[in-house]
């Protein structure tokens, strides 16, 4: 395994703010999904943005083997520019990387389709529902073919059966491409589900307080969640939240 | 039901304090060049249309046209300033300092220079003054409003200032816009009658002087009745707007 991105004794201060994050040393190898567990707070949206390289870090090292333009991030909202259609959105991260616009367009109806979303593109946002916008965040996301994914929190916002079923498809996705995939999210089953590998941060500024293998092939068979490894992995992680906030309190 | 007496209501109060109105008039014998009866007015505003339109006519294009040409600027300015912060600093001064002076004060200044044999220019830059601000202020409010998220979108795929700011801050402005453009509609006309004032009685024959003429020769109906048409004029341009804004925004969220 080759690491994609790795923080090593990083800590990042908000001026006036204080310490937001760290120290925290953590790698993300190639290829691999690893969910970002931690309470309210504890800077896992700032380790994120870390990763994508968004931020710079106050101290310690960042080493990351993408390049930017090898890089996608999904925010917690679908964050699509209202006045264009679904399909300029996912095509603008092409567009804006100097690809000629006939081809960028032609590759975001494709990605839209592998979204589910065939037929879509001529839609505004506003007229998606909050699972379909979602969707087209992801296919712009994933439409320059990025070697690391970033999720922030992606389903926070969603009912129940549509964060299942977009699980089901991020997994999915993920088999095409295998790009290194680094979500947060605060929902212990949903990190169990999708993640080969459980970071759990403490309460902030966090640090990592301990990690979680999920020893189980990728994407998740049906009925994984019926499964004695799928509870295992939620309960340690619980166990490790638990322990983090007390650490600290 | 209740829609038709919504809509009734503002008239029906329009008419009830007519009526006051006339009859405090005919009750009281106050003479008519101290307080003209409603019924008066109307006769001036029926004898005088021929006047008046073309007099409304001529204050509503100079706003217009002051409108297109502080649009114009503010937009083209905004863009520079949303470009550079630098900018930014250095004109929010000065721009602040423009629009609380008053237009009334500056008014002799612009009528030297754009010389007392083209008062209708005067009028034009004092009512381009005005609409400015509104537009200028409105669009660089709007062109910081756009999603963080978006904009950090933008980094990642390595956008240059250009891109960015005709791919994002410009297009979610344009909100911010059209209310600066529907601010700066209604100042505009404020500006072109206030300047036709400053002006006096040169060559621009707009309402305001005609306000002015029927003032000076205790016409008091026949200034009541071009106010009136400058209040109508009013209402009709920001409903206009209004309607306009509507439009644009529906096209702009795309519902």
């Amino acid at each position: 395994m080759t690491p994609t991105v790795a923080l090593q004794d990083v800590e990042v201060d908000y001026r006036g703010r204080g310490r937001a994050l760290g120290p925290v040393t953590l790698t993300i190898e190639a290829g691999e999904i690893v969910a970002l567990v931690g309470p309210s707070g504890c800077g896992k949206s700032t380790a994120l943005r870390l990763l994508a390289g968004l931020e710079p870090a106050t101290r310690g090292q960042v080493h990351r083997a993408v390049g930017r333009g090898e890089t996608s991030v999904v925010f917690q909202a679908p964050t699509l520019a209202p006045w264009m259609s679904a399909a300029a959105n996912v095509a603008l991260p092409l567009e804006l990387s100097g690809t000629p616009r006939p081809e960028a367009q032609a590759r975001a109806t494709e990605a839209l389709a592998r979204v589910g979303l065939a037929g879509a593109g001529e839609s505004r946002p506003a007229q998606l529902s909050g699972g379909m916008a979602m969707r087209t965040s992801l296919a712009r996301a994933l439409v320059t073919q990025p070697r690391l994914l970033m999720l922030d929190e992606p389903f926070a916002a969603l009912d129940e059966i549509t964060r299942r079923t977009l699980a089901d498809d991020v997994l999915h996705l993920w088999s095409e491409t295998r790009p290194a995939i680094v979500f947060v999210t605060h929902n212990v089953e949903e990190a169990a589900y999708m993640a080969s590998r459980i970071v759990v941060l403490t309460r902030g500024p966090g640090r990592v307080a301990g990690e979680v293998r999920v020893d189980a092939p990728l994407p998740r068979p049906p009925g994984f969640r019926a499964k004695p490894v799928f509870a295992e992995a939620a309960e340690a992680v619980s166990a490790l939240l638990a322990a983090g906030s007390e650490a600290v309190a | 039901m209740k829609r038709v007496v919504d809509a009734l209501a503002p008239a029906a109060l329009i008419l009830l304090l007519l009526a006051g109105w006339e009859a405090a008039c005919r009750l009281t014998g106050v003479p008519a060049y101290f307080l003209p009866p409603p019924s008066k007015v109307m006769l001036a505003a029926a004898s005088g249309l021929t006047v008046l339109v073309p007099a409304a006519w001529n204050t509503l294009s100079v706003a217009l046209v002051a409108l297109v040409l502080a649009a114009g600027a503010a937009l083209a300015l905004a863009l520079l300033v949303g470009l550079s912060p630098l900018l930014e600093r250095a004109v929010r001064p000065l721009a602040s300092a423009l629009q609380v002076t008053p237009v009334v004060a500056v008014a002799p200044l612009i009528l030297i220079w754009a010389g007392i044999d083209h008062p209708e220019r005067a009028v034009i830059a004092l009512a381009v003054l005005v609409a400015f601000f509104p537009i200028f202020s409105g669009t660089v409010t709007g062109l910081r409003s756009a999603d963080p998220d978006l904009e950090r979108l933008f980094d990642l795929y390595g956008a240059s200032r250009l891109q960015r700011v005709l791919r994002l801050r410009l297009p979610a402005a344009v909100p911010f816009l059209m209310e600066g453009l529907k601010v700066g509609a209604g100042l505009a006309i404020i500006g072109a009658v206030v300047a036709e004032f400053a002006a006096g009685s040169g060559g621009v024959r707009g309402l305001a002087w005609q306000i002015l003429d029927a003032g000076n020769k205790l016409q008091t109906d026949r200034m009541i009745a071009a106010l009136v048409v400058l209040a109508v004029m009013g209402v009709a341009v920001h409903a206009g707007l209004e309607r306009l804004e509507g439009a644009g925004l529906r096209w702009w969220r795309g519902r």
